[in-house]
């Protein structure tokens, strides 16, 4: 729990890890972890005890070799594997051979090498990982249902039955501060959403808990503090995963308190950390977003017609300035079930005098031929040039390639990340099977009312999806226009610089 | 320093060639070193822009480059906008005032444009350099207003020349960003201004000689070469190809309206290139032949592709479809800050057509000087910070701005 990062959807603070295959960079650790295992003396839970089974193995095959008998080495490891999927035969492997060279090597620089190194968030086809923090977690989680095979690593959906739940432990919590609490029901039942607002909402209630909060008498406040920290972020997380951009928020919180001088009172400590949040608050988003409307508004022009998708705050910020400046354009809006967050915009954009058209995603190959430019959020862009986004931007914006439109998304820099990203599986959210098993307003849609009890049938509803870089022409950031292809510049240029 | 340049590549020939020839050093040096301006007595008359509605950058460039000769370029201006005489005398008038405020950078400006060999941006370069050292601010701040409002009047001088803008803005960024900020003494530091404005200086007259001899490697025997307009760095590429004894051909688009096919072809077949003369129609019919497309560019922009003469475009696309390679080959001075989405979506630069017979009023004509070419058509740049892909040029600009 010494870590400083807060690396995108780290579900639990565990450090040890399940795999992914088809996920670039836990491949990357998995190698690392088979170099660095044998030299490595403090080993989660998991490992120590497939090493001791190994051990075991190792001493009935000695003794089978002794007594002449057929070693059972086979059979223990394959139950072995069952329950730790990734890592039945590293441990094996290695220990068995090298279990002597423990304590040589360089010990230090190994563990430099795994503080470094990125962990994966949890894998929930991991089980016993789950049991684990299951039993450490606040929320009761339920067994969830037909579940989609490909998505199994994900967490599941299971947030109706909670909110209650949650609401009567307030008062015996009290190792989570109420202003926090209070920022995860509001997740939880999705009266914040989208990732500025999320990100806005935890920093604030981050900043009063630091206001709120006092050193205990044996500890030292920036280890506690970080400490208390973690714990906030893992009930967050288990209200709703973290995105992205929280994710790296919570990094720039952590060093900053990592980095706190050590001879400050703790009133100037909270005084200088408040005044951190707020400074990240002002610049990375409420600065950035000035910054981005006013590049972004010079690609408007007059007889656009300017498409958009879900409800994405900047791109509302864009579009009423635009119309401020007086340029006369037509705005489309496209919404998609089971949202609809597209109508907050259109009632948005109406009060404001903007024409408008909305439709559904059903309809944009019909409405894209009249519209020259598409303007879209992102929840976060990723070193590749992917944009990881609303679930339906990739269908809008590959349609907007085919007809040759322009594809512009509005994307504040804080929310770059320095992963790769292929596919839309290996990181995503799954929300409520049971919102697109039923239609409001069509009682007699009642198909899928016992989805639960058929076996064979299951619901999968997806919220964020990857736009691959080829169908996006241009990225609007704080630092100025740039091509997809630019984003590792700018993590490489300005990543590092708001942790120090 | 972001200014990585592989000007060691000079450095380098220089010095084996000193080894060599040690009694041709000197005219080695001559060659190396911008030769004087021209005396400022014969250019003292200013030459504003005379007409707003066509480029200043293309009338430069036309009588630097074209067939055509100025003089016609004024009759067919003529022609066209005959009835906008008033319109023009106004426009001269507000020059005029603008003049006289900036007047000393555009006078030097001019002084140095009227080299054809040298571009407009380095023109720029330099006169902005002599603002420096002809100034008498007594404090930094003095100095960069005055440098700031200079190169502002150089700017609104010709607004559709993008590299004229982009050097502006770099040299502003590279004279200015320095330590010499620092200094405690304001004549160390302005002296160290006047050091660094030399150096860029130095560097973007030295851009074309880096890029002719970092493209060698690319232009191997028998191949042959599609050429678009005429532009100076190109030709030196192919120049220094043609004396570095390669044997390559080179298709010439004609280049209309102002035939600058025609000049490049004449000077292709001064130095004994073997060269094909195309109308700017025949592309795609001699494609099949072409190994690599060649060409400048006006501007480059941050996604890594060009704005360039009119035709540079369709050249790409087709060059594209049948997987040919399209270089282009340009001074990192026209790195620009602008991102046009798509061909409309920049301020054009006009400039006159003549179709040989009279036009009906009625009939519309496109005048549209330049295009735009988006990056995944392009294959490598050829610049003086090295060879890019087109994705690096955005690197360099984040790199150079922010």
């Amino acid at each position: 729990m010494d870590r400083v990062d807060a690396n995108f959807f780290n579900e639990t603070n565990d450090a040890e890890k399940g795999g992914n295959i088809s996920e670039v960079q836990v491949s990357h650790h998995e190698d690392k972890k088979v170099t660095s295992k044998p030299l490595k003396d403090k080993t989660s839970k998991a490992e120590r005890r497939a090493l001791q089974e190994a051990q075991r193995a190792a001493k009935s095959t000695k003794k089978a070799a002794a007594s002449g008998v057929a070693p059972p080495v086979t059979e223990k490891p394959t139950k072995a594997s069952k329950q730790y999927p990734q890592k039945k035969d590293v441990p094996l492997a290695t220990s068995s051979v090298s279990v002597p060279e423990m304590k040589g090597g360089d010990r230090p620089s190994e563990k430099d090498k795994k503080k470094d190194v990125y962990h994966p968030r949890m894998q929930y086809d991991d089980k016993s990982r789950v049991e684990k923090a299951k039993k450490r977690s606040v929320i009761d989680k339920p067994e969830a249902r037909n579940r989609v095979e490909l998505f199994q690593h994900l967490p599941q959906y299971e947030r109706g039955n909670q909110l209650r739940d949650l609401e009567s432990k307030i008062f015996n919590l009290d190792s989570v501060h109420p202003a926090v609490y209070k920022v995860g029901l509001q997740y939880l039942s999705g009266d914040v959403s989208g990732s500025n607002a999320r990100c806005i909402a935890m920093l604030y209630a981050f900043k009063e808990a630091i206001e709120d909060y006092h050193t205990p008498v044996d500890k030292i406040l920036t280890r506690d503090l970080a400490t208390r920290i973690s714990s906030y972020v893992s009930f967050l997380n288990e209200c709703r995963p973290l995105s992205i951009s929280m994710g790296n928020a919570i990094r720039y919180v952590k060093a900053r308190i990592a980095k706190l001088p050590s001879n400050l009172t703790e009133t100037d400590t909270k005084a200088t950390l408040s005044s951190d949040i707020y400074r990240f608050i002002n610049e990375k988003i409420v600065i950035a977003d000035k910054v981005i409307v006013q590049q972004a508004v010079t690609k408007v022009r007059d007889g656009d017609v300017l498409l958009t998708y879900g409800c994405s705050s900047v791109v509302e910020m864009v579009l009423v300035y635009a119309h401020e400046l007086g340029k006369k354009f037509r705005v489309v809006i496209v919404d998609s079930r089971p949202k609809f967050e597209g109508q907050r915009l259109l009632r948005r954009l109406i009060a404001k005098g903007l024409s408008c058209t909305y439709t559904h995603i059903n309809a944009v190959s019909y409405v894209m031929h009249e519209v020259t430019k598409v303007f879209l959020g992102a929840a976060s862009i990723l070193s590749n040039g992917i944009v990881y986004s609303r679930i339906g931007t990739a269908c809008v914006s590959m349609v907007a390639h085919s007809f040759r439109v322009p594809v512009l998304i509005c994307c504040e820099a804080y929310k770059f990340h320095e992963r790769v990203l292929l596919d839309s599986i290996c990181t995503n959210e799954l929300g409520d099977p049971d919102v697109i098993a039923k239609v409001s307003g069509r009682k007699d849609l009642n198909y899928l009312d016992d989805w639960v009890n058929k076996k064979n049938l299951q619901l999968l509803n997806l919220l964020y999806d990857a736009t691959p870089s080829d169908y996006i022409s241009l990225i609007v950031t704080d630092y100025g226009m740039i091509p997809p292809t630019s984003v590792p510049v700018i993590v490489r240029e300005y990543g590092k610089e708001h942790l120090f | 320093m972001w200014y990585r340049s592989p000007s060691f590549i000079l450095d380098n020939q220089a010095q084996e060639k000193l080894l060599l020839q040690q009694q041709q050093h000197q005219q080695n040096d001559d060659v190396l070193n911008p030769p004087p301006p021209p005396s400022m007595s014969e250019t003292s008359v200013l030459n504003p822009n005379p007409n707003p509605n066509i480029s200043a950058y293309y009338q430069t460039r036309a009588a630097h480059h074209a067939v055509v000769t100025s003089d016609w370029l004024a009759q067919a201006q003529a022609a066209v906008a005959g009835g906008v005489s008033g319109e023009v005398t106004a426009a001269e008038v507000e020059d005029g005032c603008e003049v006289e405020k900036g007047g000393s950078v555009i006078e030097e400006f001019n002084s140095w444009r009227k080299q054809p060999d040298l571009a407009e941006a380095v023109a720029a370069i330099r006169a902005l350099a002599s603002v420096i050292r002809s100034s008498n601010a007594t404090t930094m701040m003095e100095l960069e207003i005055e440098l700031k409002k200079a190169s502002d009047s150089l700017k609104s001088w010709d607004a559709t020349s993008i590299s004229l803008t982009a050097a502006c803005d770099l040299f502003m960024r590279y004279v200015t960003r320095t330590s010499a900020l620092e200094y405690e003494d304001f004549n160390s530091a302005r002296s160290r201004l006047i050091e660094r404005a030399e150096k860029f200086g130095e560097i973007s007259y030295k851009a074309r000689r880096i890029i002719s001899m970092l493209s060698q490697d690319f232009i191997f025997d028998g191949c042959t070469i599609l050429v678009h307009g005429f532009s100076r760095v190109v030709f030196e590429v192919l120049k220094t190809a043609a004396q570095n004894k390669k044997l390559f051909r080179v298709f010439c688009t004609e280049g209309r309206p102002d035939r600058t096919g025609l000049r490049f072809s004449n000077e292709m077949a001064k130095l004994d290139v073997p060269v094909k003369l195309l109308i700017d129609s025949a592309v795609a019919y001699s494609m099949d032949e072409v190994d690599m497309v060649f060409v400048g560019a006006d501007g480059v922009v941050e996604s890594g592709g060009i704005i360039n003469m009119m035709g540079t475009y369709q050249i790409a696309l087709v060059a594209h479809s049948l997987n040919k390679p399209v270089y282009v080959a340009a001074e990192s001075y026209k790195f620009a800050r602008l991102y046009p989405l798509d061909q409309k979506d920049m301020a054009p630069a006009l400039r006159p057509i003549d179709f040989g017979v009279p036009v009906p009023s009625k009939v519309e004509i496109e005048k549209s000087a330049r295009d735009y070419t988006p990056p995944q058509y392009l294959t490598l740049l050829f610049t003086d910070l090295g060879v890019l892909t087109p994705s690096v040029v955005s690197d360099e600009l984040i790199q150079l701005y922010l």
